[in-house]
């Protein structure tokens, strides 16, 4: 009964949405208030249809109501609470549920928090978002029924794909769906601006929360994979180049031009044909993500082929809303006024080359991701791109956008002085410097470029807060001075600030954990020790424990360092007994920044145990960053400037900091 | 066990590690070359292959046992004295392109290889056209007096200036 009620909402929803789709748009046309007016409330309709249906689902996957063929797919009555309730998004069905309920729910927010929006283009944001929603509430109903029934009803489930069985997978979907979905905004705001054929700095100030909000999740949401892949698949890697991992690297990529470009938009009006092209593809690169994880294509193409209902619906998806949006901006871009002029060393023209490289670097994912498939696809050739072609052709493309990175906040709009940035940026270059020369003296045998990148690094983080030290004139003015200066400036400066800290902090641990990790692969007797960086790691000894659905193989290590112990260890395998599956767990030990990383291999006949050790230096650093960039994003989102509903007026309070001179 | 030390502080104990030799899972003892410059090579060459039977792995991390027949294969080439590109030219004649991770550049993968640095090189040329015609136009429009030019630089900077569009 609660299936079907979920099912009934569903379709509600669908009809709601062709209203939602249909009414404001035409009110806009017809300038008619009480039809664009009618956007919001169906809006949230919509939302609450969406979450009833999302409900209903969670309450058969809690219940492990049998009856209902996902649930039956997918869960186990023993299967822990939580993972009952992530198991709703653990598989196609569910995971396109809270993909649609994302999508209504950011429809719903506009509809609440976009007061200040013009009615006419509030209208035709809420009208494209919902023509988004219909599509794919057209593909769960007709390809992906979460709420099928199955009869007669078997006693048990099936259980969720043990690897999907983490805190990671509970978090990590939405966390990244948010984001995907979250740049659909940034697509409706696109589209409804060409349908007026007017964008302004306003627009860009309207589109950026939303913009900044999808960024911030999927930085979180990429992180966190990464973070769930190199503790689950046992092999100590953190970025694999897997095409699931490029789908969302691909979005966030030109999110992140984006997010840049809708700055110059919004402070000096200019760039904006070129910043709606990039609000239309990054949400088309959510799209293809989409597409790429959930059709089985990636798979294999003859797959694709044989079931392609699925597949070729997404398909038709992305093609209707790639190609629709493309020709109305090849039809009304040229309508759209340019704005300012900037000389090329300037805020803008850094900005600028942020763009072109970031966009370049996307470029270079996007073909190694789709090039293979569509080689087979149109000539059967099967050819690999692995991660050899990106580290080759990704790596040399984003060096230089980390490069610039510290002398953009320092270019002043429309003309900078170059030597002044450089100027500005002395201790960076400085603390690089040294660094490099650190790492070049004390760990010699290493890559001969890696002192470099962590060089690059360093400068990245310590030049990402000359910026701040120049509008606090720290150093130069009496401290109480540049503190009050400080609490001054806008958040959106230091979020800035701490975003491209981030960006460095990330790239030190990747260089560090590739460049200096060690590793060692041993087979033990109870009371052997192996060695790895520095420390004795002694095997004592293999137990047996069991799990609420698994049994678990344990290998128990001491970490010892001068003699004393400093850790613990102790990785398994789990058999999960529903599906018979075999899973290794690993087990970390974290030492400030850098972690030791065990994983447990086959028993043998011998009575030794296979152990893999890996000792990662500064690897925390990976996604530490990713977490500080997101905090960044946090804190831009709070700027006043950006705040829904927030004055105009008062959107700048930083005139006052300027210096007089 | 396989050490895989690339800092110089710890290779002692890693060779110390490597003398004691126990048995291990992906690349086992038994299958290193003798000599460590040979055997480093083979290490390189087995991160450029791709274990065909994996998702997305290489030999050098799979524990599967083509990868194992890879990695020997490998080491039976380097031992017989091929250089680099000739174990991995015997490698693809044997497999096809598919073994490669880093595919060739041939006519089949010219778009492959060109795609993101045409992007580049495209973005580049066009903002350096673009920034030489705004100067031009910038430069034309200096038909004015330093006074003129002055009031006008203030005016822009006004409005250009924090907030002003606000």
């Amino acid at each position: 009964m609660i299936a079907e009620a979920g099912h009934y909402a569903l379709v509600l929803a669908l009809a709601v949405a062709l209203l939602q789709a249909a009414l404001p748009l035409w009110g806009a046309r017809a300038r008619d208030a009480a039809l664009m007016g009618l956007g919001s409330p169906l809006a949230v309709a919509q939302f609450v249809l969406v979450a009833i249906s999302f409900a209903a689902l969670t309450h058969a996957y809690v219940t492990s109501d049998f009856s209902v063929l996902n649930v039956v797919e997918n869960s186990h009555s023993a299967k822990p609470l939580i993972y009952k309730i992530s198991g709703v998004w653990g598989n196609h069905e569910g995971s396109l549920l809270l993909w649609v309920l994302i999508l209504v729910l950011f429809g719903a927010l506009v509809a609440l928090f976009g007061r200040n929006l013009p009615l006419r283009l509030k209208a035709d944001v809420l009208a494209v978002q919902a023509m988004i929603s219909v599509a794919f509430l057209l593909f769960v109903l007709v390809t992906s029924n979460p709420f099928r029934r199955v009869w007669p009803a078997p006693l048990e489930g099936q259980d969720l794909n043990p690897l999907l069985q983490d805190p990671g997978l509970a978090i990590h979907p939405p966390l990244l769906y948010i984001g995907y979905v979250g740049f659909s905004m940034a697509f409706s705001f696109a589209v409804a601006a060409l349908l007026e054929g007017r964008v302004d700095a306003a627009w860009a100030r309207w589109v950026r929360p939303w913009t900044l909000t999808a960024w911030l999740f999927l930085t979180l949401g990429i992180a966190m994979g990464s973070y769930w892949a190199y503790y689950e698949l046992g092999w100590g890697g953190f970025w694999f180049w897997d095409p699931v991992e490029n789908a969302s690297l691909m979005p966030w990529l030109s999110g992140t031009a984006l997010l840049h470009s809708a700055v110059v938009m919004e402070k000096r009006e200019a760039l904006k044909v070129w910043t709606i092209l990039l609000a239309l593809l990054t949400f088309a690169l959510s799209l293809l993500g989409t597409f790429l994880v959930r059709s089985g294509v990636l798979t294999s193409v003859h797959a694709f082929a044989v079931d392609p209902a699925r597949g070729v619906a997404i398909l038709l998806i992305l093609s209707v809303f790639v190609g629709g949006s493309l020709t109305l901006y090849a039809f009304r871009a040229p309508v759209l006024k340019q704005g300012g002029l900037f000389a090329p060393v300037s805020r803008e023209g850094a900005l600028v080359m942020n763009n072109i490289f970031l966009t370049a670097a996307c470029a270079a994912v996007f073909i190694g991701t789709l090039y293979p498939l569509a080689l087979e696809a149109f000539t059967g050739e099967k050819i690999s791109v692995g991660p050899p072609f990106f580290n080759m052709t990704f790596g040399p493309i984003m060096l230089p956008v980390l490069m610039v990175m510290p002398f953009a906040p320092l270019l002043a709009w429309k003309r900078g002085d170059a030597l002044r940035a450089a100027q500005g940026l002395t201790f960076a270059f400085g603390v690089a410097i040294l660094g490099t020369a650190l790492v070049a003296g004390f760990l010699r045998g290493g890559p001969t470029l890696a002192p470099l990148g962590v060089g690059v690094a360093l400068f990245a983080m310590v030049g990402a807060f000359a910026e701040i030290q120049e509008r606090t004139k720290l150093f130069r003015a009496p401290l109480a001075e540049s503190l009050r200066r400080a609490r001054g400036l806008p958040s959106s400066a230091w979020g800035a600030a701490l975003a491209h800290a981030g960006v460095g902090v990330t790239l030190l641990g990747i260089v560090a954990a590739t460049a200096w990790s060690s590793e060692s692969i041993v087979a033990l007797k109870p009371g052997e020790t192996a060695k790895l960086a520095g420390m004795e790691l002694t095997f004592d000894g293999v137990s047996q424990r069991k799990g609420p659905n698994y049994r678990s193989t344990i290998a128990a290590l001491t970490v010892r360092e001068d003699g004393k112990v400093i850790a613990t260890l102790e990785p398994g395998r789990r058999l999960y007994l529903a599906r018979n599956m075999d899973l290794s767990e690993s087990s970390i030990a974290t030492f400030g920044f850098s972690q030791l990383y065990a994983s447990m291999a086959e028993e043998r006949d011998d009575g030794q145990t296979g152990l893999r050790l890996h000792y990662k230096p500064l690897v925390v650093l990976i996604w530490l960053g990713s977490v500080i960039m997101s905090l960044g994003g946090l804190l831009s989102l709070a700027d006043r400037r950006l705040r829904v509903g927030a004055p105009r007026k008062a959107a700048r309070p930083a005139p006052a900091l300027q210096p007089a001179e | 066990m396989r050490p895989r030390r690339r800092s110089g502080r710890l290779s002692a104990a890693a060779l110390a590690l490597a003398l004691l030799a126990a048995p291990a899972l992906a690349v086992n003892p038994g299958e290193q070359l003798p000599d460590p410059a040979q055997e480093a090579r083979a290490r390189e060459i087995s991160a450029e292959l791709r274990c065909m039977v994996c998702q997305n792995q290489s030999i050098d991390d799979s524990d599967a046992p083509l990868a194992k027949d890879l990695r020997l294969l490998v080491r039976e080439r380097i031992r017989a004295g091929d250089d680099d590109k000739q174990v991995l030219a015997f490698l693809t004649e044997r497999y096809g392109e598919f073994v490669l991770l880093r595919p060739r550049l041939r006519g089949e993968t010219l778009l492959l290889w060109g795609f993101a640095p045409a992007i580049l090189v495209l973005g580049l040329a066009g903002y350096a056209i673009w920034a030489f015609r705004a100067r031009r136009r910038t430069a034309a429009a200096q038909g004015l007096t330093e006074e003129e030019r002055v009031r006008v630089e203030a005016l822009l900077a006004r409005e250009a200036g924090p907030g002003a569009k606000g």
